[in-house]
């Protein structure tokens, strides 16, 4: 750090500051009590209480949480098995398998979204609970596959192998030895999971039906519908609660992993 | 080694997770993207549906002007997003790579988090930020810099200005691990030569950090051609983006062969952009 030019330090700076100023300008604004505008006016709780009051937003929050608890819970059931299934592949084939894997990651949301309604509409899938957690799977699969496999990659093969000369069958390895090795990896996965499909508009939008709207399918219809300081409350709760949340989840991905901004793009 | 861990991955569960996996991936991932193409190659029916009549003429229509328009203005923003993101990216991208270790973790963590936290509430944001009667202009006008308030929202500047806002840790992370990787001696060595701080950078900082920029590049370009919530909520209906433009046609113009067309353009970039980025990181690092 000591030769850093003064310049790229300056430079980070600003670009933290315009990384992070429009979040606390969010959240500052919803305690504002002016009705209008932005001119500070005092401080309220007051669009707190009413979100807390509004009954078609308690009715979405559910929602929201049921159809992540229950996306996330259906990926990890099925990521972990296949991280651990993968990992012994040949190297030449793995690279490839990454590419495949992250794809549904990469690919612009907007065509899943598009893909997915056509796919449900052609064959008749009644839209709701069912097909927005099928979408939401889609990316928390491959996101979990990809963490734990990043974890995987740093486990000492001697656990495994202590445990195969001990006479540990492979079903004792696994349950034994690789899951508990495993667990903060597969808590990050969790968390992080939780929170895309917590947050997760774009599939959402195009594969909900009209009793599964989501927490930002309501924020989406009031910005539409014309704004109103309930909005940046509701807004501060959701960036705070998913700041929470991946905060959390980085934070237990990388402590016990080398520095690599691999998990994201591999 | 080998031969214990194939032990574990021959545990009843994890062959089925693998298989269960596998299906569902191919039932509700590419399934429905081979969908999209064969749409693409169907008529549009009288009251919105579909004829399966095989037709180019949703691909000929691509070429329409006002369609170009909006493929061009998509190119554009995420061409411009993503030198951007690189220009603001890299220095902080230094900064990180250069740290001692647990501030590394604190700094990355931080960059991390406006990256996975809320997309939609974040281009909100900059709603409030750049509307009319928004801070920025109130701001301008408090200070006596401006009379009227400038119209910021609705343009192409602040669709350009959410799209970096979105998808700058993007950048960021894959240039801190190829910064991790070039040795600060390569950069003393460079400087008992009598390069100067500009002559270092250029002619070893830029070219390591190369495949970086490549990584980056790619991972910023894609979700910047497809976007929808930026220039849906700070483009406006006048300056439609690729992602808003497929929206127009699958849920307003209910032209589904079209939007078909359309998103399977869309996606061809991304997959050539996607198999270009794997050919050239399975060449460079083999491992």
């Amino acid at each position: 750090m000591k030769r850093t030019p003064t310049t790229f330090i300056v430079t980070s700076l600003l670009v933290m500051l315009f990384l992070y100023l429009p979040i606390v300008f969010l959240i500052g604004l919803s305690f504002n009590a002016s009705t209008m505008g932005v001119a500070w006016k005092g401080f309220t709780f007051q669009w707190y209480e009413k979100l807390a009051m509004d009954q078609a937003i308690l009715e979405a929050t559910v929602n929201s949480v049921v159809i992540a608890l229950v996306s996330t819970g259906l990926a990890l059931i099925l990521g972990v098995g296949t991280a651990i299934a993968l990992e012994t592949r040949q190297k030449t084939q793995q690279s490839w398998v990454n590419l495949i894997l992250v794809l549904p990651l990469v690919i612009p949301e907007i065509l899943l979204g598009v893909a997915l309604l056509m796919v449900f509409v052609l064959c008749q899938v009644h839209l709701g609970f069912g097909t927005v957690i099928i979408g939401h799977m889609v990316f928390n699969l491959p996101l979990t596959i990809v963490i734990v496999r990043a974890r995987l990659r740093k486990l000492d093969p001697a656990w495994a192998d202590a445990a195969c000369d001990l006479g540990a069958t492979s079903w004792d390895v696994l349950t034994h030895i690789t899951l508990p090795l495993l667990r903060p990896a597969i808590w990050g996965a969790a968390l992080l999971g939780f929170t895309v499909s917590l947050d997760d508009f774009v599939v959402t939008f195009f594969v909900a039906g009209p009793g599964s709207t989501t927490l930002p399918l309501k924020v989406f219809s009031m910005i539409k519908t014309g704004m109103t300081p309930e909005i940046n409350a509701l807004s501060a709760i959701m960036v705070v609660v998913s700041m929470l949340c991946v905060g959390l989840s980085w934070f237990l991905q990388q402590r016990s992993t080398q520095v690599s901004a691999e998990s994201s793009y591999q | 080694m080998l031969n214990q861990r194939s032990d574990v991955s021959s545990a009843f569960p994890v062959k089925l997770s693998l298989l269960s996996t596998s299906l569902f991936l191919g039932l509700f991932f590419f399934l429905p993207l081979i969908l999209v193409f064969g749409v693409s190659l169907a008529s549009r029916g009288m009251y919105g549906g579909i004829t399966w009549i095989p037709t180019w003429e949703n691909y000929q229509r691509v070429f329409d002007p006002l369609v170009g328009v909006i493929f061009f203005r998509s190119l554009l923003l995420a061409g411009l997003t993503t030198f951007i993101c690189a220009v603001l990216g890299f220095p902080l991208a230094y900064c990180l790579a250069r740290v001692s270790r647990p501030w590394q973790l604190i700094l990355l963590t931080l960059v991390m988090i406006p990256f996975w936290t809320n997309f939609l509430v974040r281009t909100y944001a900059w709603v409030l930020i750049l509307r009319a009667d928004g801070i920025l202009n109130s701001l301008l006008i408090g200070l006596g810099l401006l009379d009227e308030p400038l119209s910021l929202l609705f343009t192409d500047l602040s669709v350009l200005v959410g799209l970096v806002y979105g998808y700058l840790p993007f950048m960021v992370l894959p240039l801190v691990v190829a910064i991790e990787r070039i040795s600060p001696q390569l950069e003393d060595a460079a400087f008992d030569l009598y390069a100067s701080m500009g002559g270092m950078f250029r002619h070893v900082l830029l070219p390591l950090s190369a495949p970086g920029f490549l990584a980056g590049g790619v991972l910023v370009f894609i979700p910047s051609l497809g976007a929808f919530i930026t220039p849906y909520l700070l483009g406006g209906g006048q300056n439609m983006m690729l992602g808003t433009f497929i929206q127009h046609e699958f849920l307003v113009a209910r032209d589904w062969p079209f939007g078909s067309a359309l998103s399977f353009g869309l996606m061809g970039t991304v997959l050539l952009l996607w198999f270009l980025l794997g050919r050239a990181s399975v060449e460079k690092d083999p491992s």
